[in-house]
């Protein structure tokens, strides 16, 4: 019961594909964060220490996650497509980075306004926020090496080899931050201390996450599709596609 | 009480410029790929009918 | 450079010497490889020595600035010395990093390089090895003489000198991927600055992190033995990401 997962390798047979499941996960994103806002907003109970500041935790801690996972999952897209020499890996590489840097420019804006009223202050070169700070500028190198290869094949396999250098370092860098914060930490500023999580408060965390993961994938398949009718075009199936639009056209 | 839901325990500022900004970044992704979407077809959709006007209008010309 | 002459292993080994002498042919091609590379590149470099002597130039200036935008201090100096230091030393090689590969490829010299029967990842090696004999090395010897001026102690300058012999060398290697990645890239320089600069900061962390603790009185040695492991992990790595970054321009 073997799925030929190469037919959907060619950007022909995932177009409809990407549509669908586009719209699909955006709906379960809307129900997500529904919930999760409802959780966020009233059903969670203001914190005794920091108020009702901590609620951007539920904002906060989601965007930072999916800034990593959405790294990780761009640099294996990026392996496939240098291993595998296919289009359609390069075009999800290619659309997962946008929002990725978006993800991780979330995390360090939420991020800020949670720690000025926390901690005193907007910004405090603590080891996470130091190290999506450099994710971020990760990201950005990888979207602007796209923009400056014009031919779309070279830029593909560059910006692969770029991302999965960048995936090599990046657990060296959280680590070298990690070092370097941990010498330099005068203070006790930790914003890896949470409150203490009461299980409502996890829930809403963890519904805000599911929210980001189908959001992402919501978005970054609506993206490829774009990509794919720019790339694709000159390629005789895509007029079919006008006659015929499928899984949501313009 | 929806005053007290808005003023967030006094920390209405920054609940609300978390959120706030978080929603706005969100709806902006949202249409830039829409826009981007719906700009590819009209340009796949120009380049059938009227293949040299819609060659003057993209950017990078045609895909290799 | 011919490779007729037989392997030591020739005799020892009964059942394959055919295998054993075509693998020290190998490694005797790989050496082979490195060295003219770096020879030719060094002489080459050697040839615009006042481009060498522009960068290094650069570097003495940028860190001359800091003092000036700041306060003469020595306390605020010592303290911001090791920072500003290996930053500059950071920007420096970002400004030579475009000449690693941008001539040859222009003129083409760059894909006879790869068309060639010698293994890529071995002739990038000795690339980036002149570029940093030309680059790297100068500023790792010129920082201490620099560090003088930033009211740093001799123990402190010593550890400068090293953290930089092993540190740039590492910039010089992730330095020399995004130049083939960027090879005829619009937006050139900057665009190469804004890949690598995110990749060197592990290594300015531990550079620098190596002169504050001997600055602080506390051992450097955690900080150089990362710096080391690092160097010879990206020794054995990085050549064959550069090689495969410069087909990718080249195709």
């Amino acid at each position: 019961m073997l799925i030929n997962w190469f037919r959907f390798a060619s950007p022909i047979s995932f177009y409809p594909i990407a549509g669908s499941w586009s719209y699909a996960f955006g709906a379960l994103a809307a129900l997500f964060a529904g919930a999760g806002l409802v959780i966020a907003l009233w059903i969670a109970p203001t914190d005794a220490t920091q108020g009702d500041a901590y609620r951007i935790i539920f904002i906060h801690v989601p965007t930072a996650w999916m800034a990593m996972f959405i790294y990780l999952v761009m640099a294996g897209w990026s392996a496939l497509a240098l291993g595998f020499n296919t289009r359609l890996s390069a075009m999800m590489a290619q659309a997962l980075a946008p929002t990725g840097a978006l993800m991780a420019a979330l995390a360090l804006w939420t991020g800020a306004f949670w720690g000025r009223p926390t901690w005193g202050t907007y910004w405090a070169w603590d080891a996470r926020m130091t190290s999506t700070l450099i994710l971020l500028f990760l990201y950005l190198g990888v979207i602007a090496l796209r923009a400056a290869l014009e031919d779309p094949r070279r830029a593909d396999r560059a910006c692969a080899v770029l991302a999965l250098v960048g995936a090599v370092n990046v657990p060296i860098i959280y680590f070298s931050v990690q070092w370097w914060n941990t010498l330099h930490q005068g203070s006790s500023i930790s914003l890896t201390a949470a409150p203490k999580m009461a299980m409502t408060m996890l829930a809403g965390i963890l519904v805000m996450t599911a929210a980001a993961w189908s959001y992402t994938i919501a978005v970054v398949l609506a993206r490829v599709q774009a990509i794919i009718v720019e790339r694709e075009r000159g390629a005789g199936w895509l007029e079919s596609l006008i006659q015929f639009p499928a899984g949501g056209s313009a | 009480m929806i005053a007290d839901f808005f003023a967030m325990g006094g920390y209405a500022w920054y609940v609300w410029m978390a959120y706030g900004v978080a929603a706005l970044a969100i709806a902006l992704e949202i249409a830039a790929v829409r826009v981007r979407r719906k700009r590819a077809f009209d340009e796949l959709r120009m380049s059938v009918d009227a293949p040299p006007a819609a060659a003057a209008m993209t950017r990078k010309g045609t895909a290799r | 450079m011919t490779a007729g002459k037989p392997s030591p292993l020739a005799g020892t080994l009964a059942v394959q010497p055919a295998a054993a002498e075509a693998v020290a042919d190998t490694h005797a091609s790989v050496l082979a490889a490195i060295g003219w590379a770096v020879a030719r590149d060094f002489r080459v470099a050697l040839r615009s020595k006042g481009e060498l002597g522009v960068q290094l130039l650069f570097y003495v200036i940028v860190v001359s600035l800091f003092p000036l935008a700041t306060s003469p201090s020595r306390e605020t100096l010592a303290t911001l010395g090791p920072g500003v230091l290996w930053t500059s030393a950071l920007l420096a090689s970002l400004l030579s990093l475009p000449r690693l590969f941008a001539s040859d490829y222009h003129d083409g010299t760059l894909e006879q390089i790869a068309l060639s029967s010698r293994p890529l990842a071995a002739l990038v090696s000795g690339k980036m090895a002149a570029h940093w004999l030309t680059s790297g090395l100068p500023v790792a010897l010129m920082a201490p003489l620099l560090g003088a001026q930033y009211a740093l102690e001799g123990p402190v300058l010593a550890t400068l000198a090293v953290s930089l012999l092993l540190g740039t060398p590492i910039l010089s290697l992730l330095g020399a991927v995004g130049a083939a990645l960027t090879l005829g890239a619009r937006g050139g320089g900057t665009l190469l600055a804004l890949l690598v600069l995110p990749l060197y900061a592990p290594v300015l962390i531990f550079g620098a992190g190596a002169v504050d603790a001997v600055r602080a009185g506390v051992s450097a040695a955690p900080h150089l033995s990362l710096l080391g492991a690092g160097l010879l992990v990206a020794l054995v790595g990085v050549p064959f990401a550069v090689a495969a970054a410069v087909r990718i321009a080249l195709d």
